[in-house]
């Protein structure tokens, strides 16, 4: 296979198929936010250390700023928008909320899709191991008390 | 932030990938774009072509050898490592893993990228030296294998040169290492590190962050004195910047030599 500068993609993101043309230069997040106009991840520093853009790929937790949206052909994608369904949050979602885990909630996907990953390999982790596993996720707001509250309430 | 205008492949094969990456100067391998994305961004550099190594099977996983020696292939991640039970044969290696930046970044982070970025503040260079682990390095003439002491050569530049690849990396068996480390947060970037291995008689004692490459010392015993002695004598001439003096930094590559050669002999 050769190089191209651009190329056609299928991806499934929240259980939706989507196929579009894409340049290989351009950002998972920017793909996700712009070209499918989901924009609940964020982009908060762009160079892949605030976390606000944290999605799964294929089930594993990344920062879509650090990804080209080549690189997810074929992959299976889940954002924010993924984790309430017809209009209820799911657990994880209600105990952000119930703990005041958020102020602007600028940091909240990205937390929301680290806890997600966190929660399905562990499901009833310390707060040590849910501060190792929000570490790649910046919050300026809350001092990340409530945040660590509310994944320990949402662990089943 | 937008990429400049690049061209991708994701070549199903190591062959395939060797030639993408001769038939190109401006062709670079992409393994976990932890740190070539970002450089992208900034436009410290441009590469023309991205050959994205991820579909190349053979460079990834780690094995077990009869004698003890583990094979770490380039593209696996340090969730990989951190995960695996093979590679608990020399049990460092997971755990300095487990160190490397936050989840996202050790999800996607490879071996390979690491070690071939040679940032002077990655965790990788001076561990692979202490334990004496040896690069295989593919290109168009063949394979070849280099000790990790001679993989390093200056900032962002090793052995593995242009339109070749880093295979695997042969790690021997031993367990009696130490690391030790001031980061920049709790698992972030170093200030300075230093690795410590005991085993195969000369202690060895690998300092990161303090110049272009790991600076490897042996000093004649574990003894806080000849440890002491073994680092003065290196006439150590660190960066200065935000995050610490020269002088600090030398006086931290001191303090944690002495931390590394501790954990190391508690585990003899
Ligand atoms: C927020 C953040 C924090 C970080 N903190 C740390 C930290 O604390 N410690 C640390 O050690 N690292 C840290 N890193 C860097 C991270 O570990 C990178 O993953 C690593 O430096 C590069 O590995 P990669 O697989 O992502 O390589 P890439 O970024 O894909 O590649 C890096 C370079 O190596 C070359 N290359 C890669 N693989 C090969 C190969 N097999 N053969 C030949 N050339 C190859 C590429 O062409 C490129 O030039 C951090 C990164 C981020 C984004
Ligand atoms: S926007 Fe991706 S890590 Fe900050
Ligand atoms: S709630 Fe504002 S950044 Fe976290």
């Amino acid at each position: 296979m050769d190089a191209v500068s651009s190329r056609t993609i299928t991806v499934d993101v929240n259980g939706e198929q989507y196929e579009r043309e894409v340049e290989a230069r351009r950002l998972l997040i920017h793909f996700i936010r712009d070209d499918l106009g989901l924009t609940g991840s964020h982009i908060g520093c762009d160079t892949g250390n605030c976390g606000a853009c944290s999605v799964l790929v294929d089930g594993v937790l990344v920062k879509s700023c650090m990804m080209l949206a080549v690189q997810a052909d074929g992959a299976k994608i889940e954002t924010v928008e993924g984790l309430a369904s017809e209009g209820e949050l799911n657990g994880l979602q209600q105990a952000f909320s119930d703990h005041h885990a958020l102020q602007c909630g600028y940091c909240t996907p990205g937390m929301l899709m680290s806890a997600t990953a966190l929660l399905r390999q562990n499901a009833s982790p310390s707060e040590e191991e849910i501060r190792k596993g929000i570490q790649g996720n910046i919050c300026r707001c809350t001092g990340y008390v409530n945040i660590v509250e509310a994944i320990k309430a949402a662990a089943p | 932030m937008l990429l400049r205008e690049v061209e991708y492949a994701r070549p199903a094969s190591v062959q395939e990938a060797l030639r993408l990456l001769g038939s190109n100067d401006g062709a670079r391998a992409l393994a976990g774009g932890q740190t070539l994305i970002n450089v992208m961004k900034a436009r410290a550099a441009s590469p023309d072509v991205l050959v994205d190594l991820a579909d190349l099977g053979e460079l990834r996983g780690i094995e077990l050898g009869s004698d003890g020696t583990l094979e770490i292939g380039a593209m696996t991640t340090y969730t990989d490592i951190v995960e695996s039970a093979e590679a608990r044969a020399r049990p460092i290696l997971g755990e300095v893993c487990n160190q490397i930046a936050d989840v996202q970044v050790r999800n996607r982070g490879t071996i390979g990228g690491n070690v071939c970025s040679n940032d002077p503040t990655n965790h990788l260079p001076p561990l692979l030296v202490a334990v004496g682990a040896t690069m295989t390095i593919l290109g168009q003439g063949g394979e070849r294998s280099v000790p990790a002491q001679e993989f390093f050569l200056g900032v962002y530049m090793t052995a593995a040169g242009p339109g070749e690849l880093l295979t695997k990396i042969s790690v021997p068996p031993g367990k009696s290492d130490g690391f030790a480390s001031v980061p920049i947060g709790r698992d972030g970037t170093c200030i300075v590190n230093v690795a410590a291995s005991l085993d195969g008689g000369t202690p060895r004692l690998v300092i990161g962050c303090v110049d272009a490459v790991p600076v490897a010392l042996m000093p004649d015993s574990v003894e806080e004195d000849a440890v002491r002695a073994s680092v003065r004598g290196a006439n150590l001439d660190p960066p200065a910047d935000v995050h610490a003096t020269a002088d600090y930094r030398r006086h931290l590559a001191e303090v944690l030599a002495l931390r590394a050669v501790a954990l190391a002999a508690g585990r003899n």
